[in-house]
């Protein structure tokens, strides 16, 4: 059956707090869940108390400063600290959302920080994304034409029919739908979530593929796509304001539309 | 991760058994039953309010025209496949054991479909007895 409650090796505990230093006058707890595979201990939430005058506005700022100054153990992914690489998704006040896009002061109380949800943990706020990549590389995200190129010039595409890709090739793969998503986390292994579904829309969108009907015969599962079952969590924790909901649905439409 | 996928490539396991290449019909019989099923509660739940209080004469003389009959007779189809449809998916969902799920999903299909055999029988026989 699905499971509702954390295996008893997951159960996380309170772990050590770190007080503001001294003289801070406006300060904010940052509440971080620690898992260390090599330690054999059970996951603990952190908490780290920090100077706000002296950190920068967004939640990705006060987790490297803490890695600066505090603890130089705590582990996180980041890279462009603006919004477009997708490396710091992690769950931040209860929502999937990028690190370096919400702001400190968006957040009531304690910023309580987890890792991305139901994924495997590697350790600490990284988590083991290997299966939504191999699930991307099994819908062949890539332009598939029998028809070759013009010899002189690009395959060409009217303006309509470019529109038709907006918001979806903004996608970053940050997983932050998929993981927010109740029925991947039930069946994760065949479901292939909002992010991969999005990305497999924006191939069947596109005018120059001439493998549509194989990318729907790929698709048409109970499993694979019809999983969804328009939760909408996808649409509404989306850090880059996309929407998986509606390309899903618009999967759906194409499903039937063949028939 | 299952012990005994562990040593299969990550696009192996995502891969796994391929596509059904199948699902739009169950999807699409879904809504399908959903969308009929919207004028024929509608329509059963005014009547039935209509009849209540009623002596036993009037609801038989009522389930005996033509009209009430058919109409109770698609209602029970409607709801009884929709009702089908829908806990299989539930099924699906949450029972992660294989033959635990297979057998629940055969289970529903016999019990729906029992059901609406009970249910058009009753209607057809005092449709035609009265």
């Amino acid at each position: 059956m699905a499971e509702f409650s954390l295996p008893q090796n997951s159960k996380v505990g309170t772990g050590t707090t770190h007080p503001a230093p001294g003289g801070a006058k406006r300060t904010k707890a940052f509440k971080v869940y620690r898992w260390n595979p090599d330690d054999g201990k059970n996951p603990v939430v952190d908490t780290y108390t920090i100077d706000l005058d002296k950190c920068g506005p967004m939640v990705l700022d006060a987790l490297i400063k803490i890695k600066n100054e505090t603890d130089t153990t705590l582990t996180f992914r980041r890279s462009c600290r603006e919004g477009i690489c997708g490396s710091c998704a992690m769950n931040i006040d209860g929502t999937n959302t990028l690190a370096c896009l919400k702001a400190i002061d968006d957040v009531k109380g304690d910023v309580k920080i987890y890792p991305l949800p139901h994924m495997p943990v590697i350790k600490d706020l990284v988590p083991d994304l290997e299966h939504v990549y191999a699930q991307y590389r099994s819908i062949e995200p890539w332009l598939q034409a029998e028809s070759a190129p013009p010899p002189d010039r690009e395959r060409r595409q009217s303006v309509a029919e470019r529109q038709k890709l907006d918001g979806m090739w903004e996608c970053i793969l940050c997983f932050c739908c998929t993981t927010s998503c109740p029925s991947y986390w039930w069946n994760g292994e065949r479901y292939l979530g909002p992010a991969i579904l999005l990305q497999a829309y924006r191939w069947l969108a596109d005018s120059r593929d001439e493998k549509t009907g194989a990318r729907l015969d790929a698709l048409e599962d109970p499993f694979r796509l019809y999983r969804c079952h328009t939760i909408m969590n996808c649409t509404k924790t989306c850090p880059k304001g996309l929407n998986p909901a509606k390309a899903i649905g618009e999967i759906k439409q194409m499903m039937v539309a063949r028939r | 991760m299952n012990e005994d996928t562990r040593l299969r490539t990550p696009l192996g396991r995502a891969v796994g058994l391929g596509s059904a290449k199948e699902g739009v019909a169950h999807w699409w019989a879904q809504r399908v039953t959903a969308v009929a099923l919207v004028p024929l509660v509608i329509w059963f739940v005014i009547d039935i309010i209509a009849l209540t209080g009623s002596p036993r004469g009037a609801v038989v003389a009522w389930l005996h025209a033509p009209f009430p009959a058919i109409a109770t007779v698609l209602l029970l189809i409607a709801v009884f496949y929709h009702m089908a449809l829908g806990l299989q998916v539930v099924i699906e969902d949450y029972v992660h054991s294989e033959w635990l799920k297979i057998s629940a999903i055969v289970l529903n299909k016999l019990v729906a479909f029992a059901l609406a055999a009970a249910g058009i029988f009753a209607v057809l026989r005092i449709a035609f007895q009265g």
